[in-house]
């Protein structure tokens, strides 16, 4: 609690007990003596609304809450209902309170959610280990890390191994193995030993500011509910000011001249008071931006930042999920996934090619000299000889080694055995006789089918994937996932027309999500862009509306189904709020309702409004 | 040029009308009050003079909501 919510709980709570003493005095014939008696709590827990209502006054905001609130209590004191006027003040400023500390306790919620941002940075002055604001380190300077201590700025290890725990800023919980050489992001925490890291971005530019950063804007892209809200908020006070103002003069006035009745001013003052009691939209307009805010920031505790309010309304109208395939649902590194027709040894044809292939910086090399797995001896290759497009000609071990693909195979009029697996497929011939062949494919994430299973229960409808690879390679894929449409041989700016395509067919919100490599003309035209596995790479954050951190195809649905939830709250928030100050408005003119229901549909739904607005923040389990 | 200043205010509502405020403020060409984190984004026009804008901007919150306050101006 703050100073402030201290010293307003301090007023509420002597109000309450003095109102209670009263209660009890027997003073009920003594009417001047009541209301001076009266006036004690009451003046003790609204003095500072009388004060803001007068300085409303004096700059002619006649709608201003306080002024309304002052007027309305003040009205039920002239009428006698001291009590009521006295409580509609008491219960108002429990609501004030409770409204304030829960705004404060989710906004530091929020902050402890993301607790990634670093305090200081140690750096070595003279021998000596010195806490300096992490502000203040220069690109290029020597910071150390210590076990326990968060890693503050980005930057590359210079001396040290340690394993780092990076759950703030993924959501993954497996720990990180790092070690000399290797990039280490900002907000993440060393768990072993003592690492000497050379920072190679300045402190605002790391990842832990930028998630920060991206978190604490996201409120600034309103969504339409808060635009309707505050909208809605600027024509309540005043309709409901006016309706008090009919209810006072023209029922009465009404009864007066047409009824030829008594006018009973009295009773229809107190109406029209009940009526100002409910005149502030705050309940509403305050549990808007909380939802918003408890489900951005719930959403940024597992790993998905999404960067405005507006984003999570279409996040919850997503029915259309384009998926660029490398880097989202297959990995993107290509790995040797099997070996057919060898006469010989499977790890001997491996190693054969891998050695054939040594000096080749192809990424097909890179994937035989994996699966080879030990350390390859130069010695032992001589003579290579490339043929470019086909492949080469080394000679191992004394033997004459042929890999490449089927041209090569032709060329040196090898017979061999066509394969129909999906990848590239290594033709390996040793000493101009056909030894089989090598299938090497990109490997598919570990939980893309339980994600594309997951999207489908989140309600999306159309899944379509994109990529530049084989139509055969992308059909293979999808049919085993299980995503309907499939656009293979594409290149980029293909990849732009045909999501163009797919937004006209209309069937709901269309999310694309790339791995924010090349394809941030993609991200910026869908109606919502995810970039996958995007830390670090600047553009892609940049271009996207959801980042994923990590690179787990099953936060898709997750982001979606957070979406879902934080927009049904807004909605059960903003019917609840409006149909019971509605209602409370009706009853309130027939009469039907008192100030003490009044008092509820004010401070009784903000409360509820509140909590209810909370419950966004709790989204792990979704 | 956009500028963003941390502000002091209690209800959500008054955020929303410290908002019109600063956006009917002459030199703002666009004004955010984000109430959840407590930030004001403050757009301005062209050769305005910030932090004499700023200084109106103010005067015309506090016209709105007593109870408010902009850092850093």
């Amino acid at each position: 609690m703050t100073a402030k919510q201290k010293k307003l709980l301090i007023r509420v709570i002597a109000a309450g007990i003095s109102l209670l003493i009263l209660y009890l005095l027997p003073i009920k014939d003594r009417p001047l003596l009541r209301f001076l008696l009266f006036l004690i709590p009451y003046l003790t827990v609204g003095y500072d609304i009388l004060r803001k209502a007068f300085k409303g006054i004096i700059n002619r905001q006649v709608f201003d809450e306080c002024f309304l609130m002052a007027i309305a209590t003040l009205g039920a004191m002239a009428l006698g209902e001291y009590s009521e006027g006295v409580a509609v003040m008491w219960f108002y400023q429990i609501g004030e309170l409770f409204q304030s500390y829960a705004v404060g306790k989710s906004r530091k919620n929020i902050s402890q959610l993301m607790d990634i941002r670093p305090d200081y940075a140690n750096i070595e002055e003279e021998g000596k280990l010195v806490r300096v604001d992490p502000d203040d380190v220069e690109v290029g300077s020597i910071i150390l890390i210590e076990p326990g201590e968060k890693v503050p700025i980005d930057g590359v290890i210079e001396k040290g191994r340690s394993s780092l725990d990076v759950s703030a800023l993924t959501g993954e919980s497996l720990p990180v193995d790092v070690s000399e050489g290797m990039e280490v992001m900002s907000g993440s925490i060393n768990l072993s030993g003592l690492l000497r890291v050379r920072t190679s971005k300045e402190f605002e530019e790391s990842t832990a500011s930028k998630i920060l950063d991206l978190v604490e804007n996201a409120g600034s892209r309103k969504s339409r509910s808060e635009k309707f809200i505050s909208k809605f908020a600027r024509v309540y006070t005043p309709f409901v000011c006016f309706g008090a103002l009919v209810v006072a003069l023209l029922f009465p006035l009404f009864r007066l001249l047409i009824l030829k009745a008594d006018p009973m001013w009295g009773e229809y003052i107190y109406r029209a008071l009940t009526f100002l009691v409910i005149s502030c939209p705050c309940a509403i307009v305050v549990s808007i931006p909380l939802s918003f805010f408890g489900g951005i920031g719930g959403a940024g505790n597992q790993g998905i930042l999404i960067k405005g309010s507006n984003y999570m309304e279409i996040l919850a109208g997503v029915k259309t999920v384009v998926f660029d395939k490398t880097g989202t649902i297959t990995r993107g590194n290509f790995e040797v996934s099997g070996v057919h027709h060898s006469p010989i040894e499977e790890e001997r044809l491996i190693e054969y090619a891998a050695l054939a292939e040594l000096h080749s910086s192809h990424p097909i090399s890179l994937s035989l000299r994996r699966a080879y797995g030990k350390e390859p001896d130069k010695n032992r290759i001589s003579d290579v000889k490339e043929l470019p497009g086909k492949g080469l000609i080394a000679v191992v071990d004394k033997k004459e080694i042929a890999v490449g693909n089927i041209g090569l195979m032709h060329s040196m009029n090898i017979q061999c055995e066509e394969c129909h697996s999906i990848g590239t497929i290594v033709y390996v011939a040793i000493d101009k006789e056909y030894m089989g062949h090598i299938v090497i494919s990109d490997e598919m994430k570990p939980h893309a089918r339980e994600a594309v299973r997951e999207l489908k229960k989140a309600g999306v409808t159309n899944l379509v994937m994109l990529t530049g690879d084989l139509q055969r390679v992308a059909d293979e894929i999808s049919k085993d996932l299980g995503i309907d449409r499939v656009y293979g041989g594409l290149l980029p700016e293909d990849k732009v027309t045909r999501l163009e395509d797919i937004i006209s067919e209309k069937v709901g919100k269309v999310a694309f999500v790339g791995d924010g490599i090349n394809d941030a003309p993609v991200l910026s035209r869908a109606d919502i862009g995810f970039a996958m596995g995007a830390l670090g790479s600047d553009a892609a954050i940049e271009a996207a509306d959801v980042v994923l951190m990590d690179d787990d195809p099953m936060k898709i649905s997750k982001a979606i189904k957070i979406g879902k939830k934080c927009i049904r709250i807004v909605y059960e928030n903003i019917g609840f709020a409006i149909g019971v100050k509605a209602v409370c408005l009706v009853l309130g003119a027939l009469g039907i309702a008192n100030m003490w229901l009044a008092i509820f549909a004010d401070v009784g739904v903000m409360i509820l409004c509140v909590l209810n607005a909370i419950r966004c923040l709790f989204v792990k389990k979704l | 040029m956009k500028k963003t200043y941390k502000i002091e205010v209690d209800c959500a509502n008054c955020a929303n009308k410290m908002e019109v405020a600063a956006k009917n403020t002459p030199g703002v060409k666009d004004a955010n009050v984000n109430f959840m984190a407590l930030k004001m984004k403050v757009e301005f026009e062209e050769g305005a003079d910030q932090e004499e804008v700023m200084k109106e901007v103010l005067k015309n919150c506090k016209k709105v909501e007593d109870d408010c306050e902009i850092f850093g101006i």
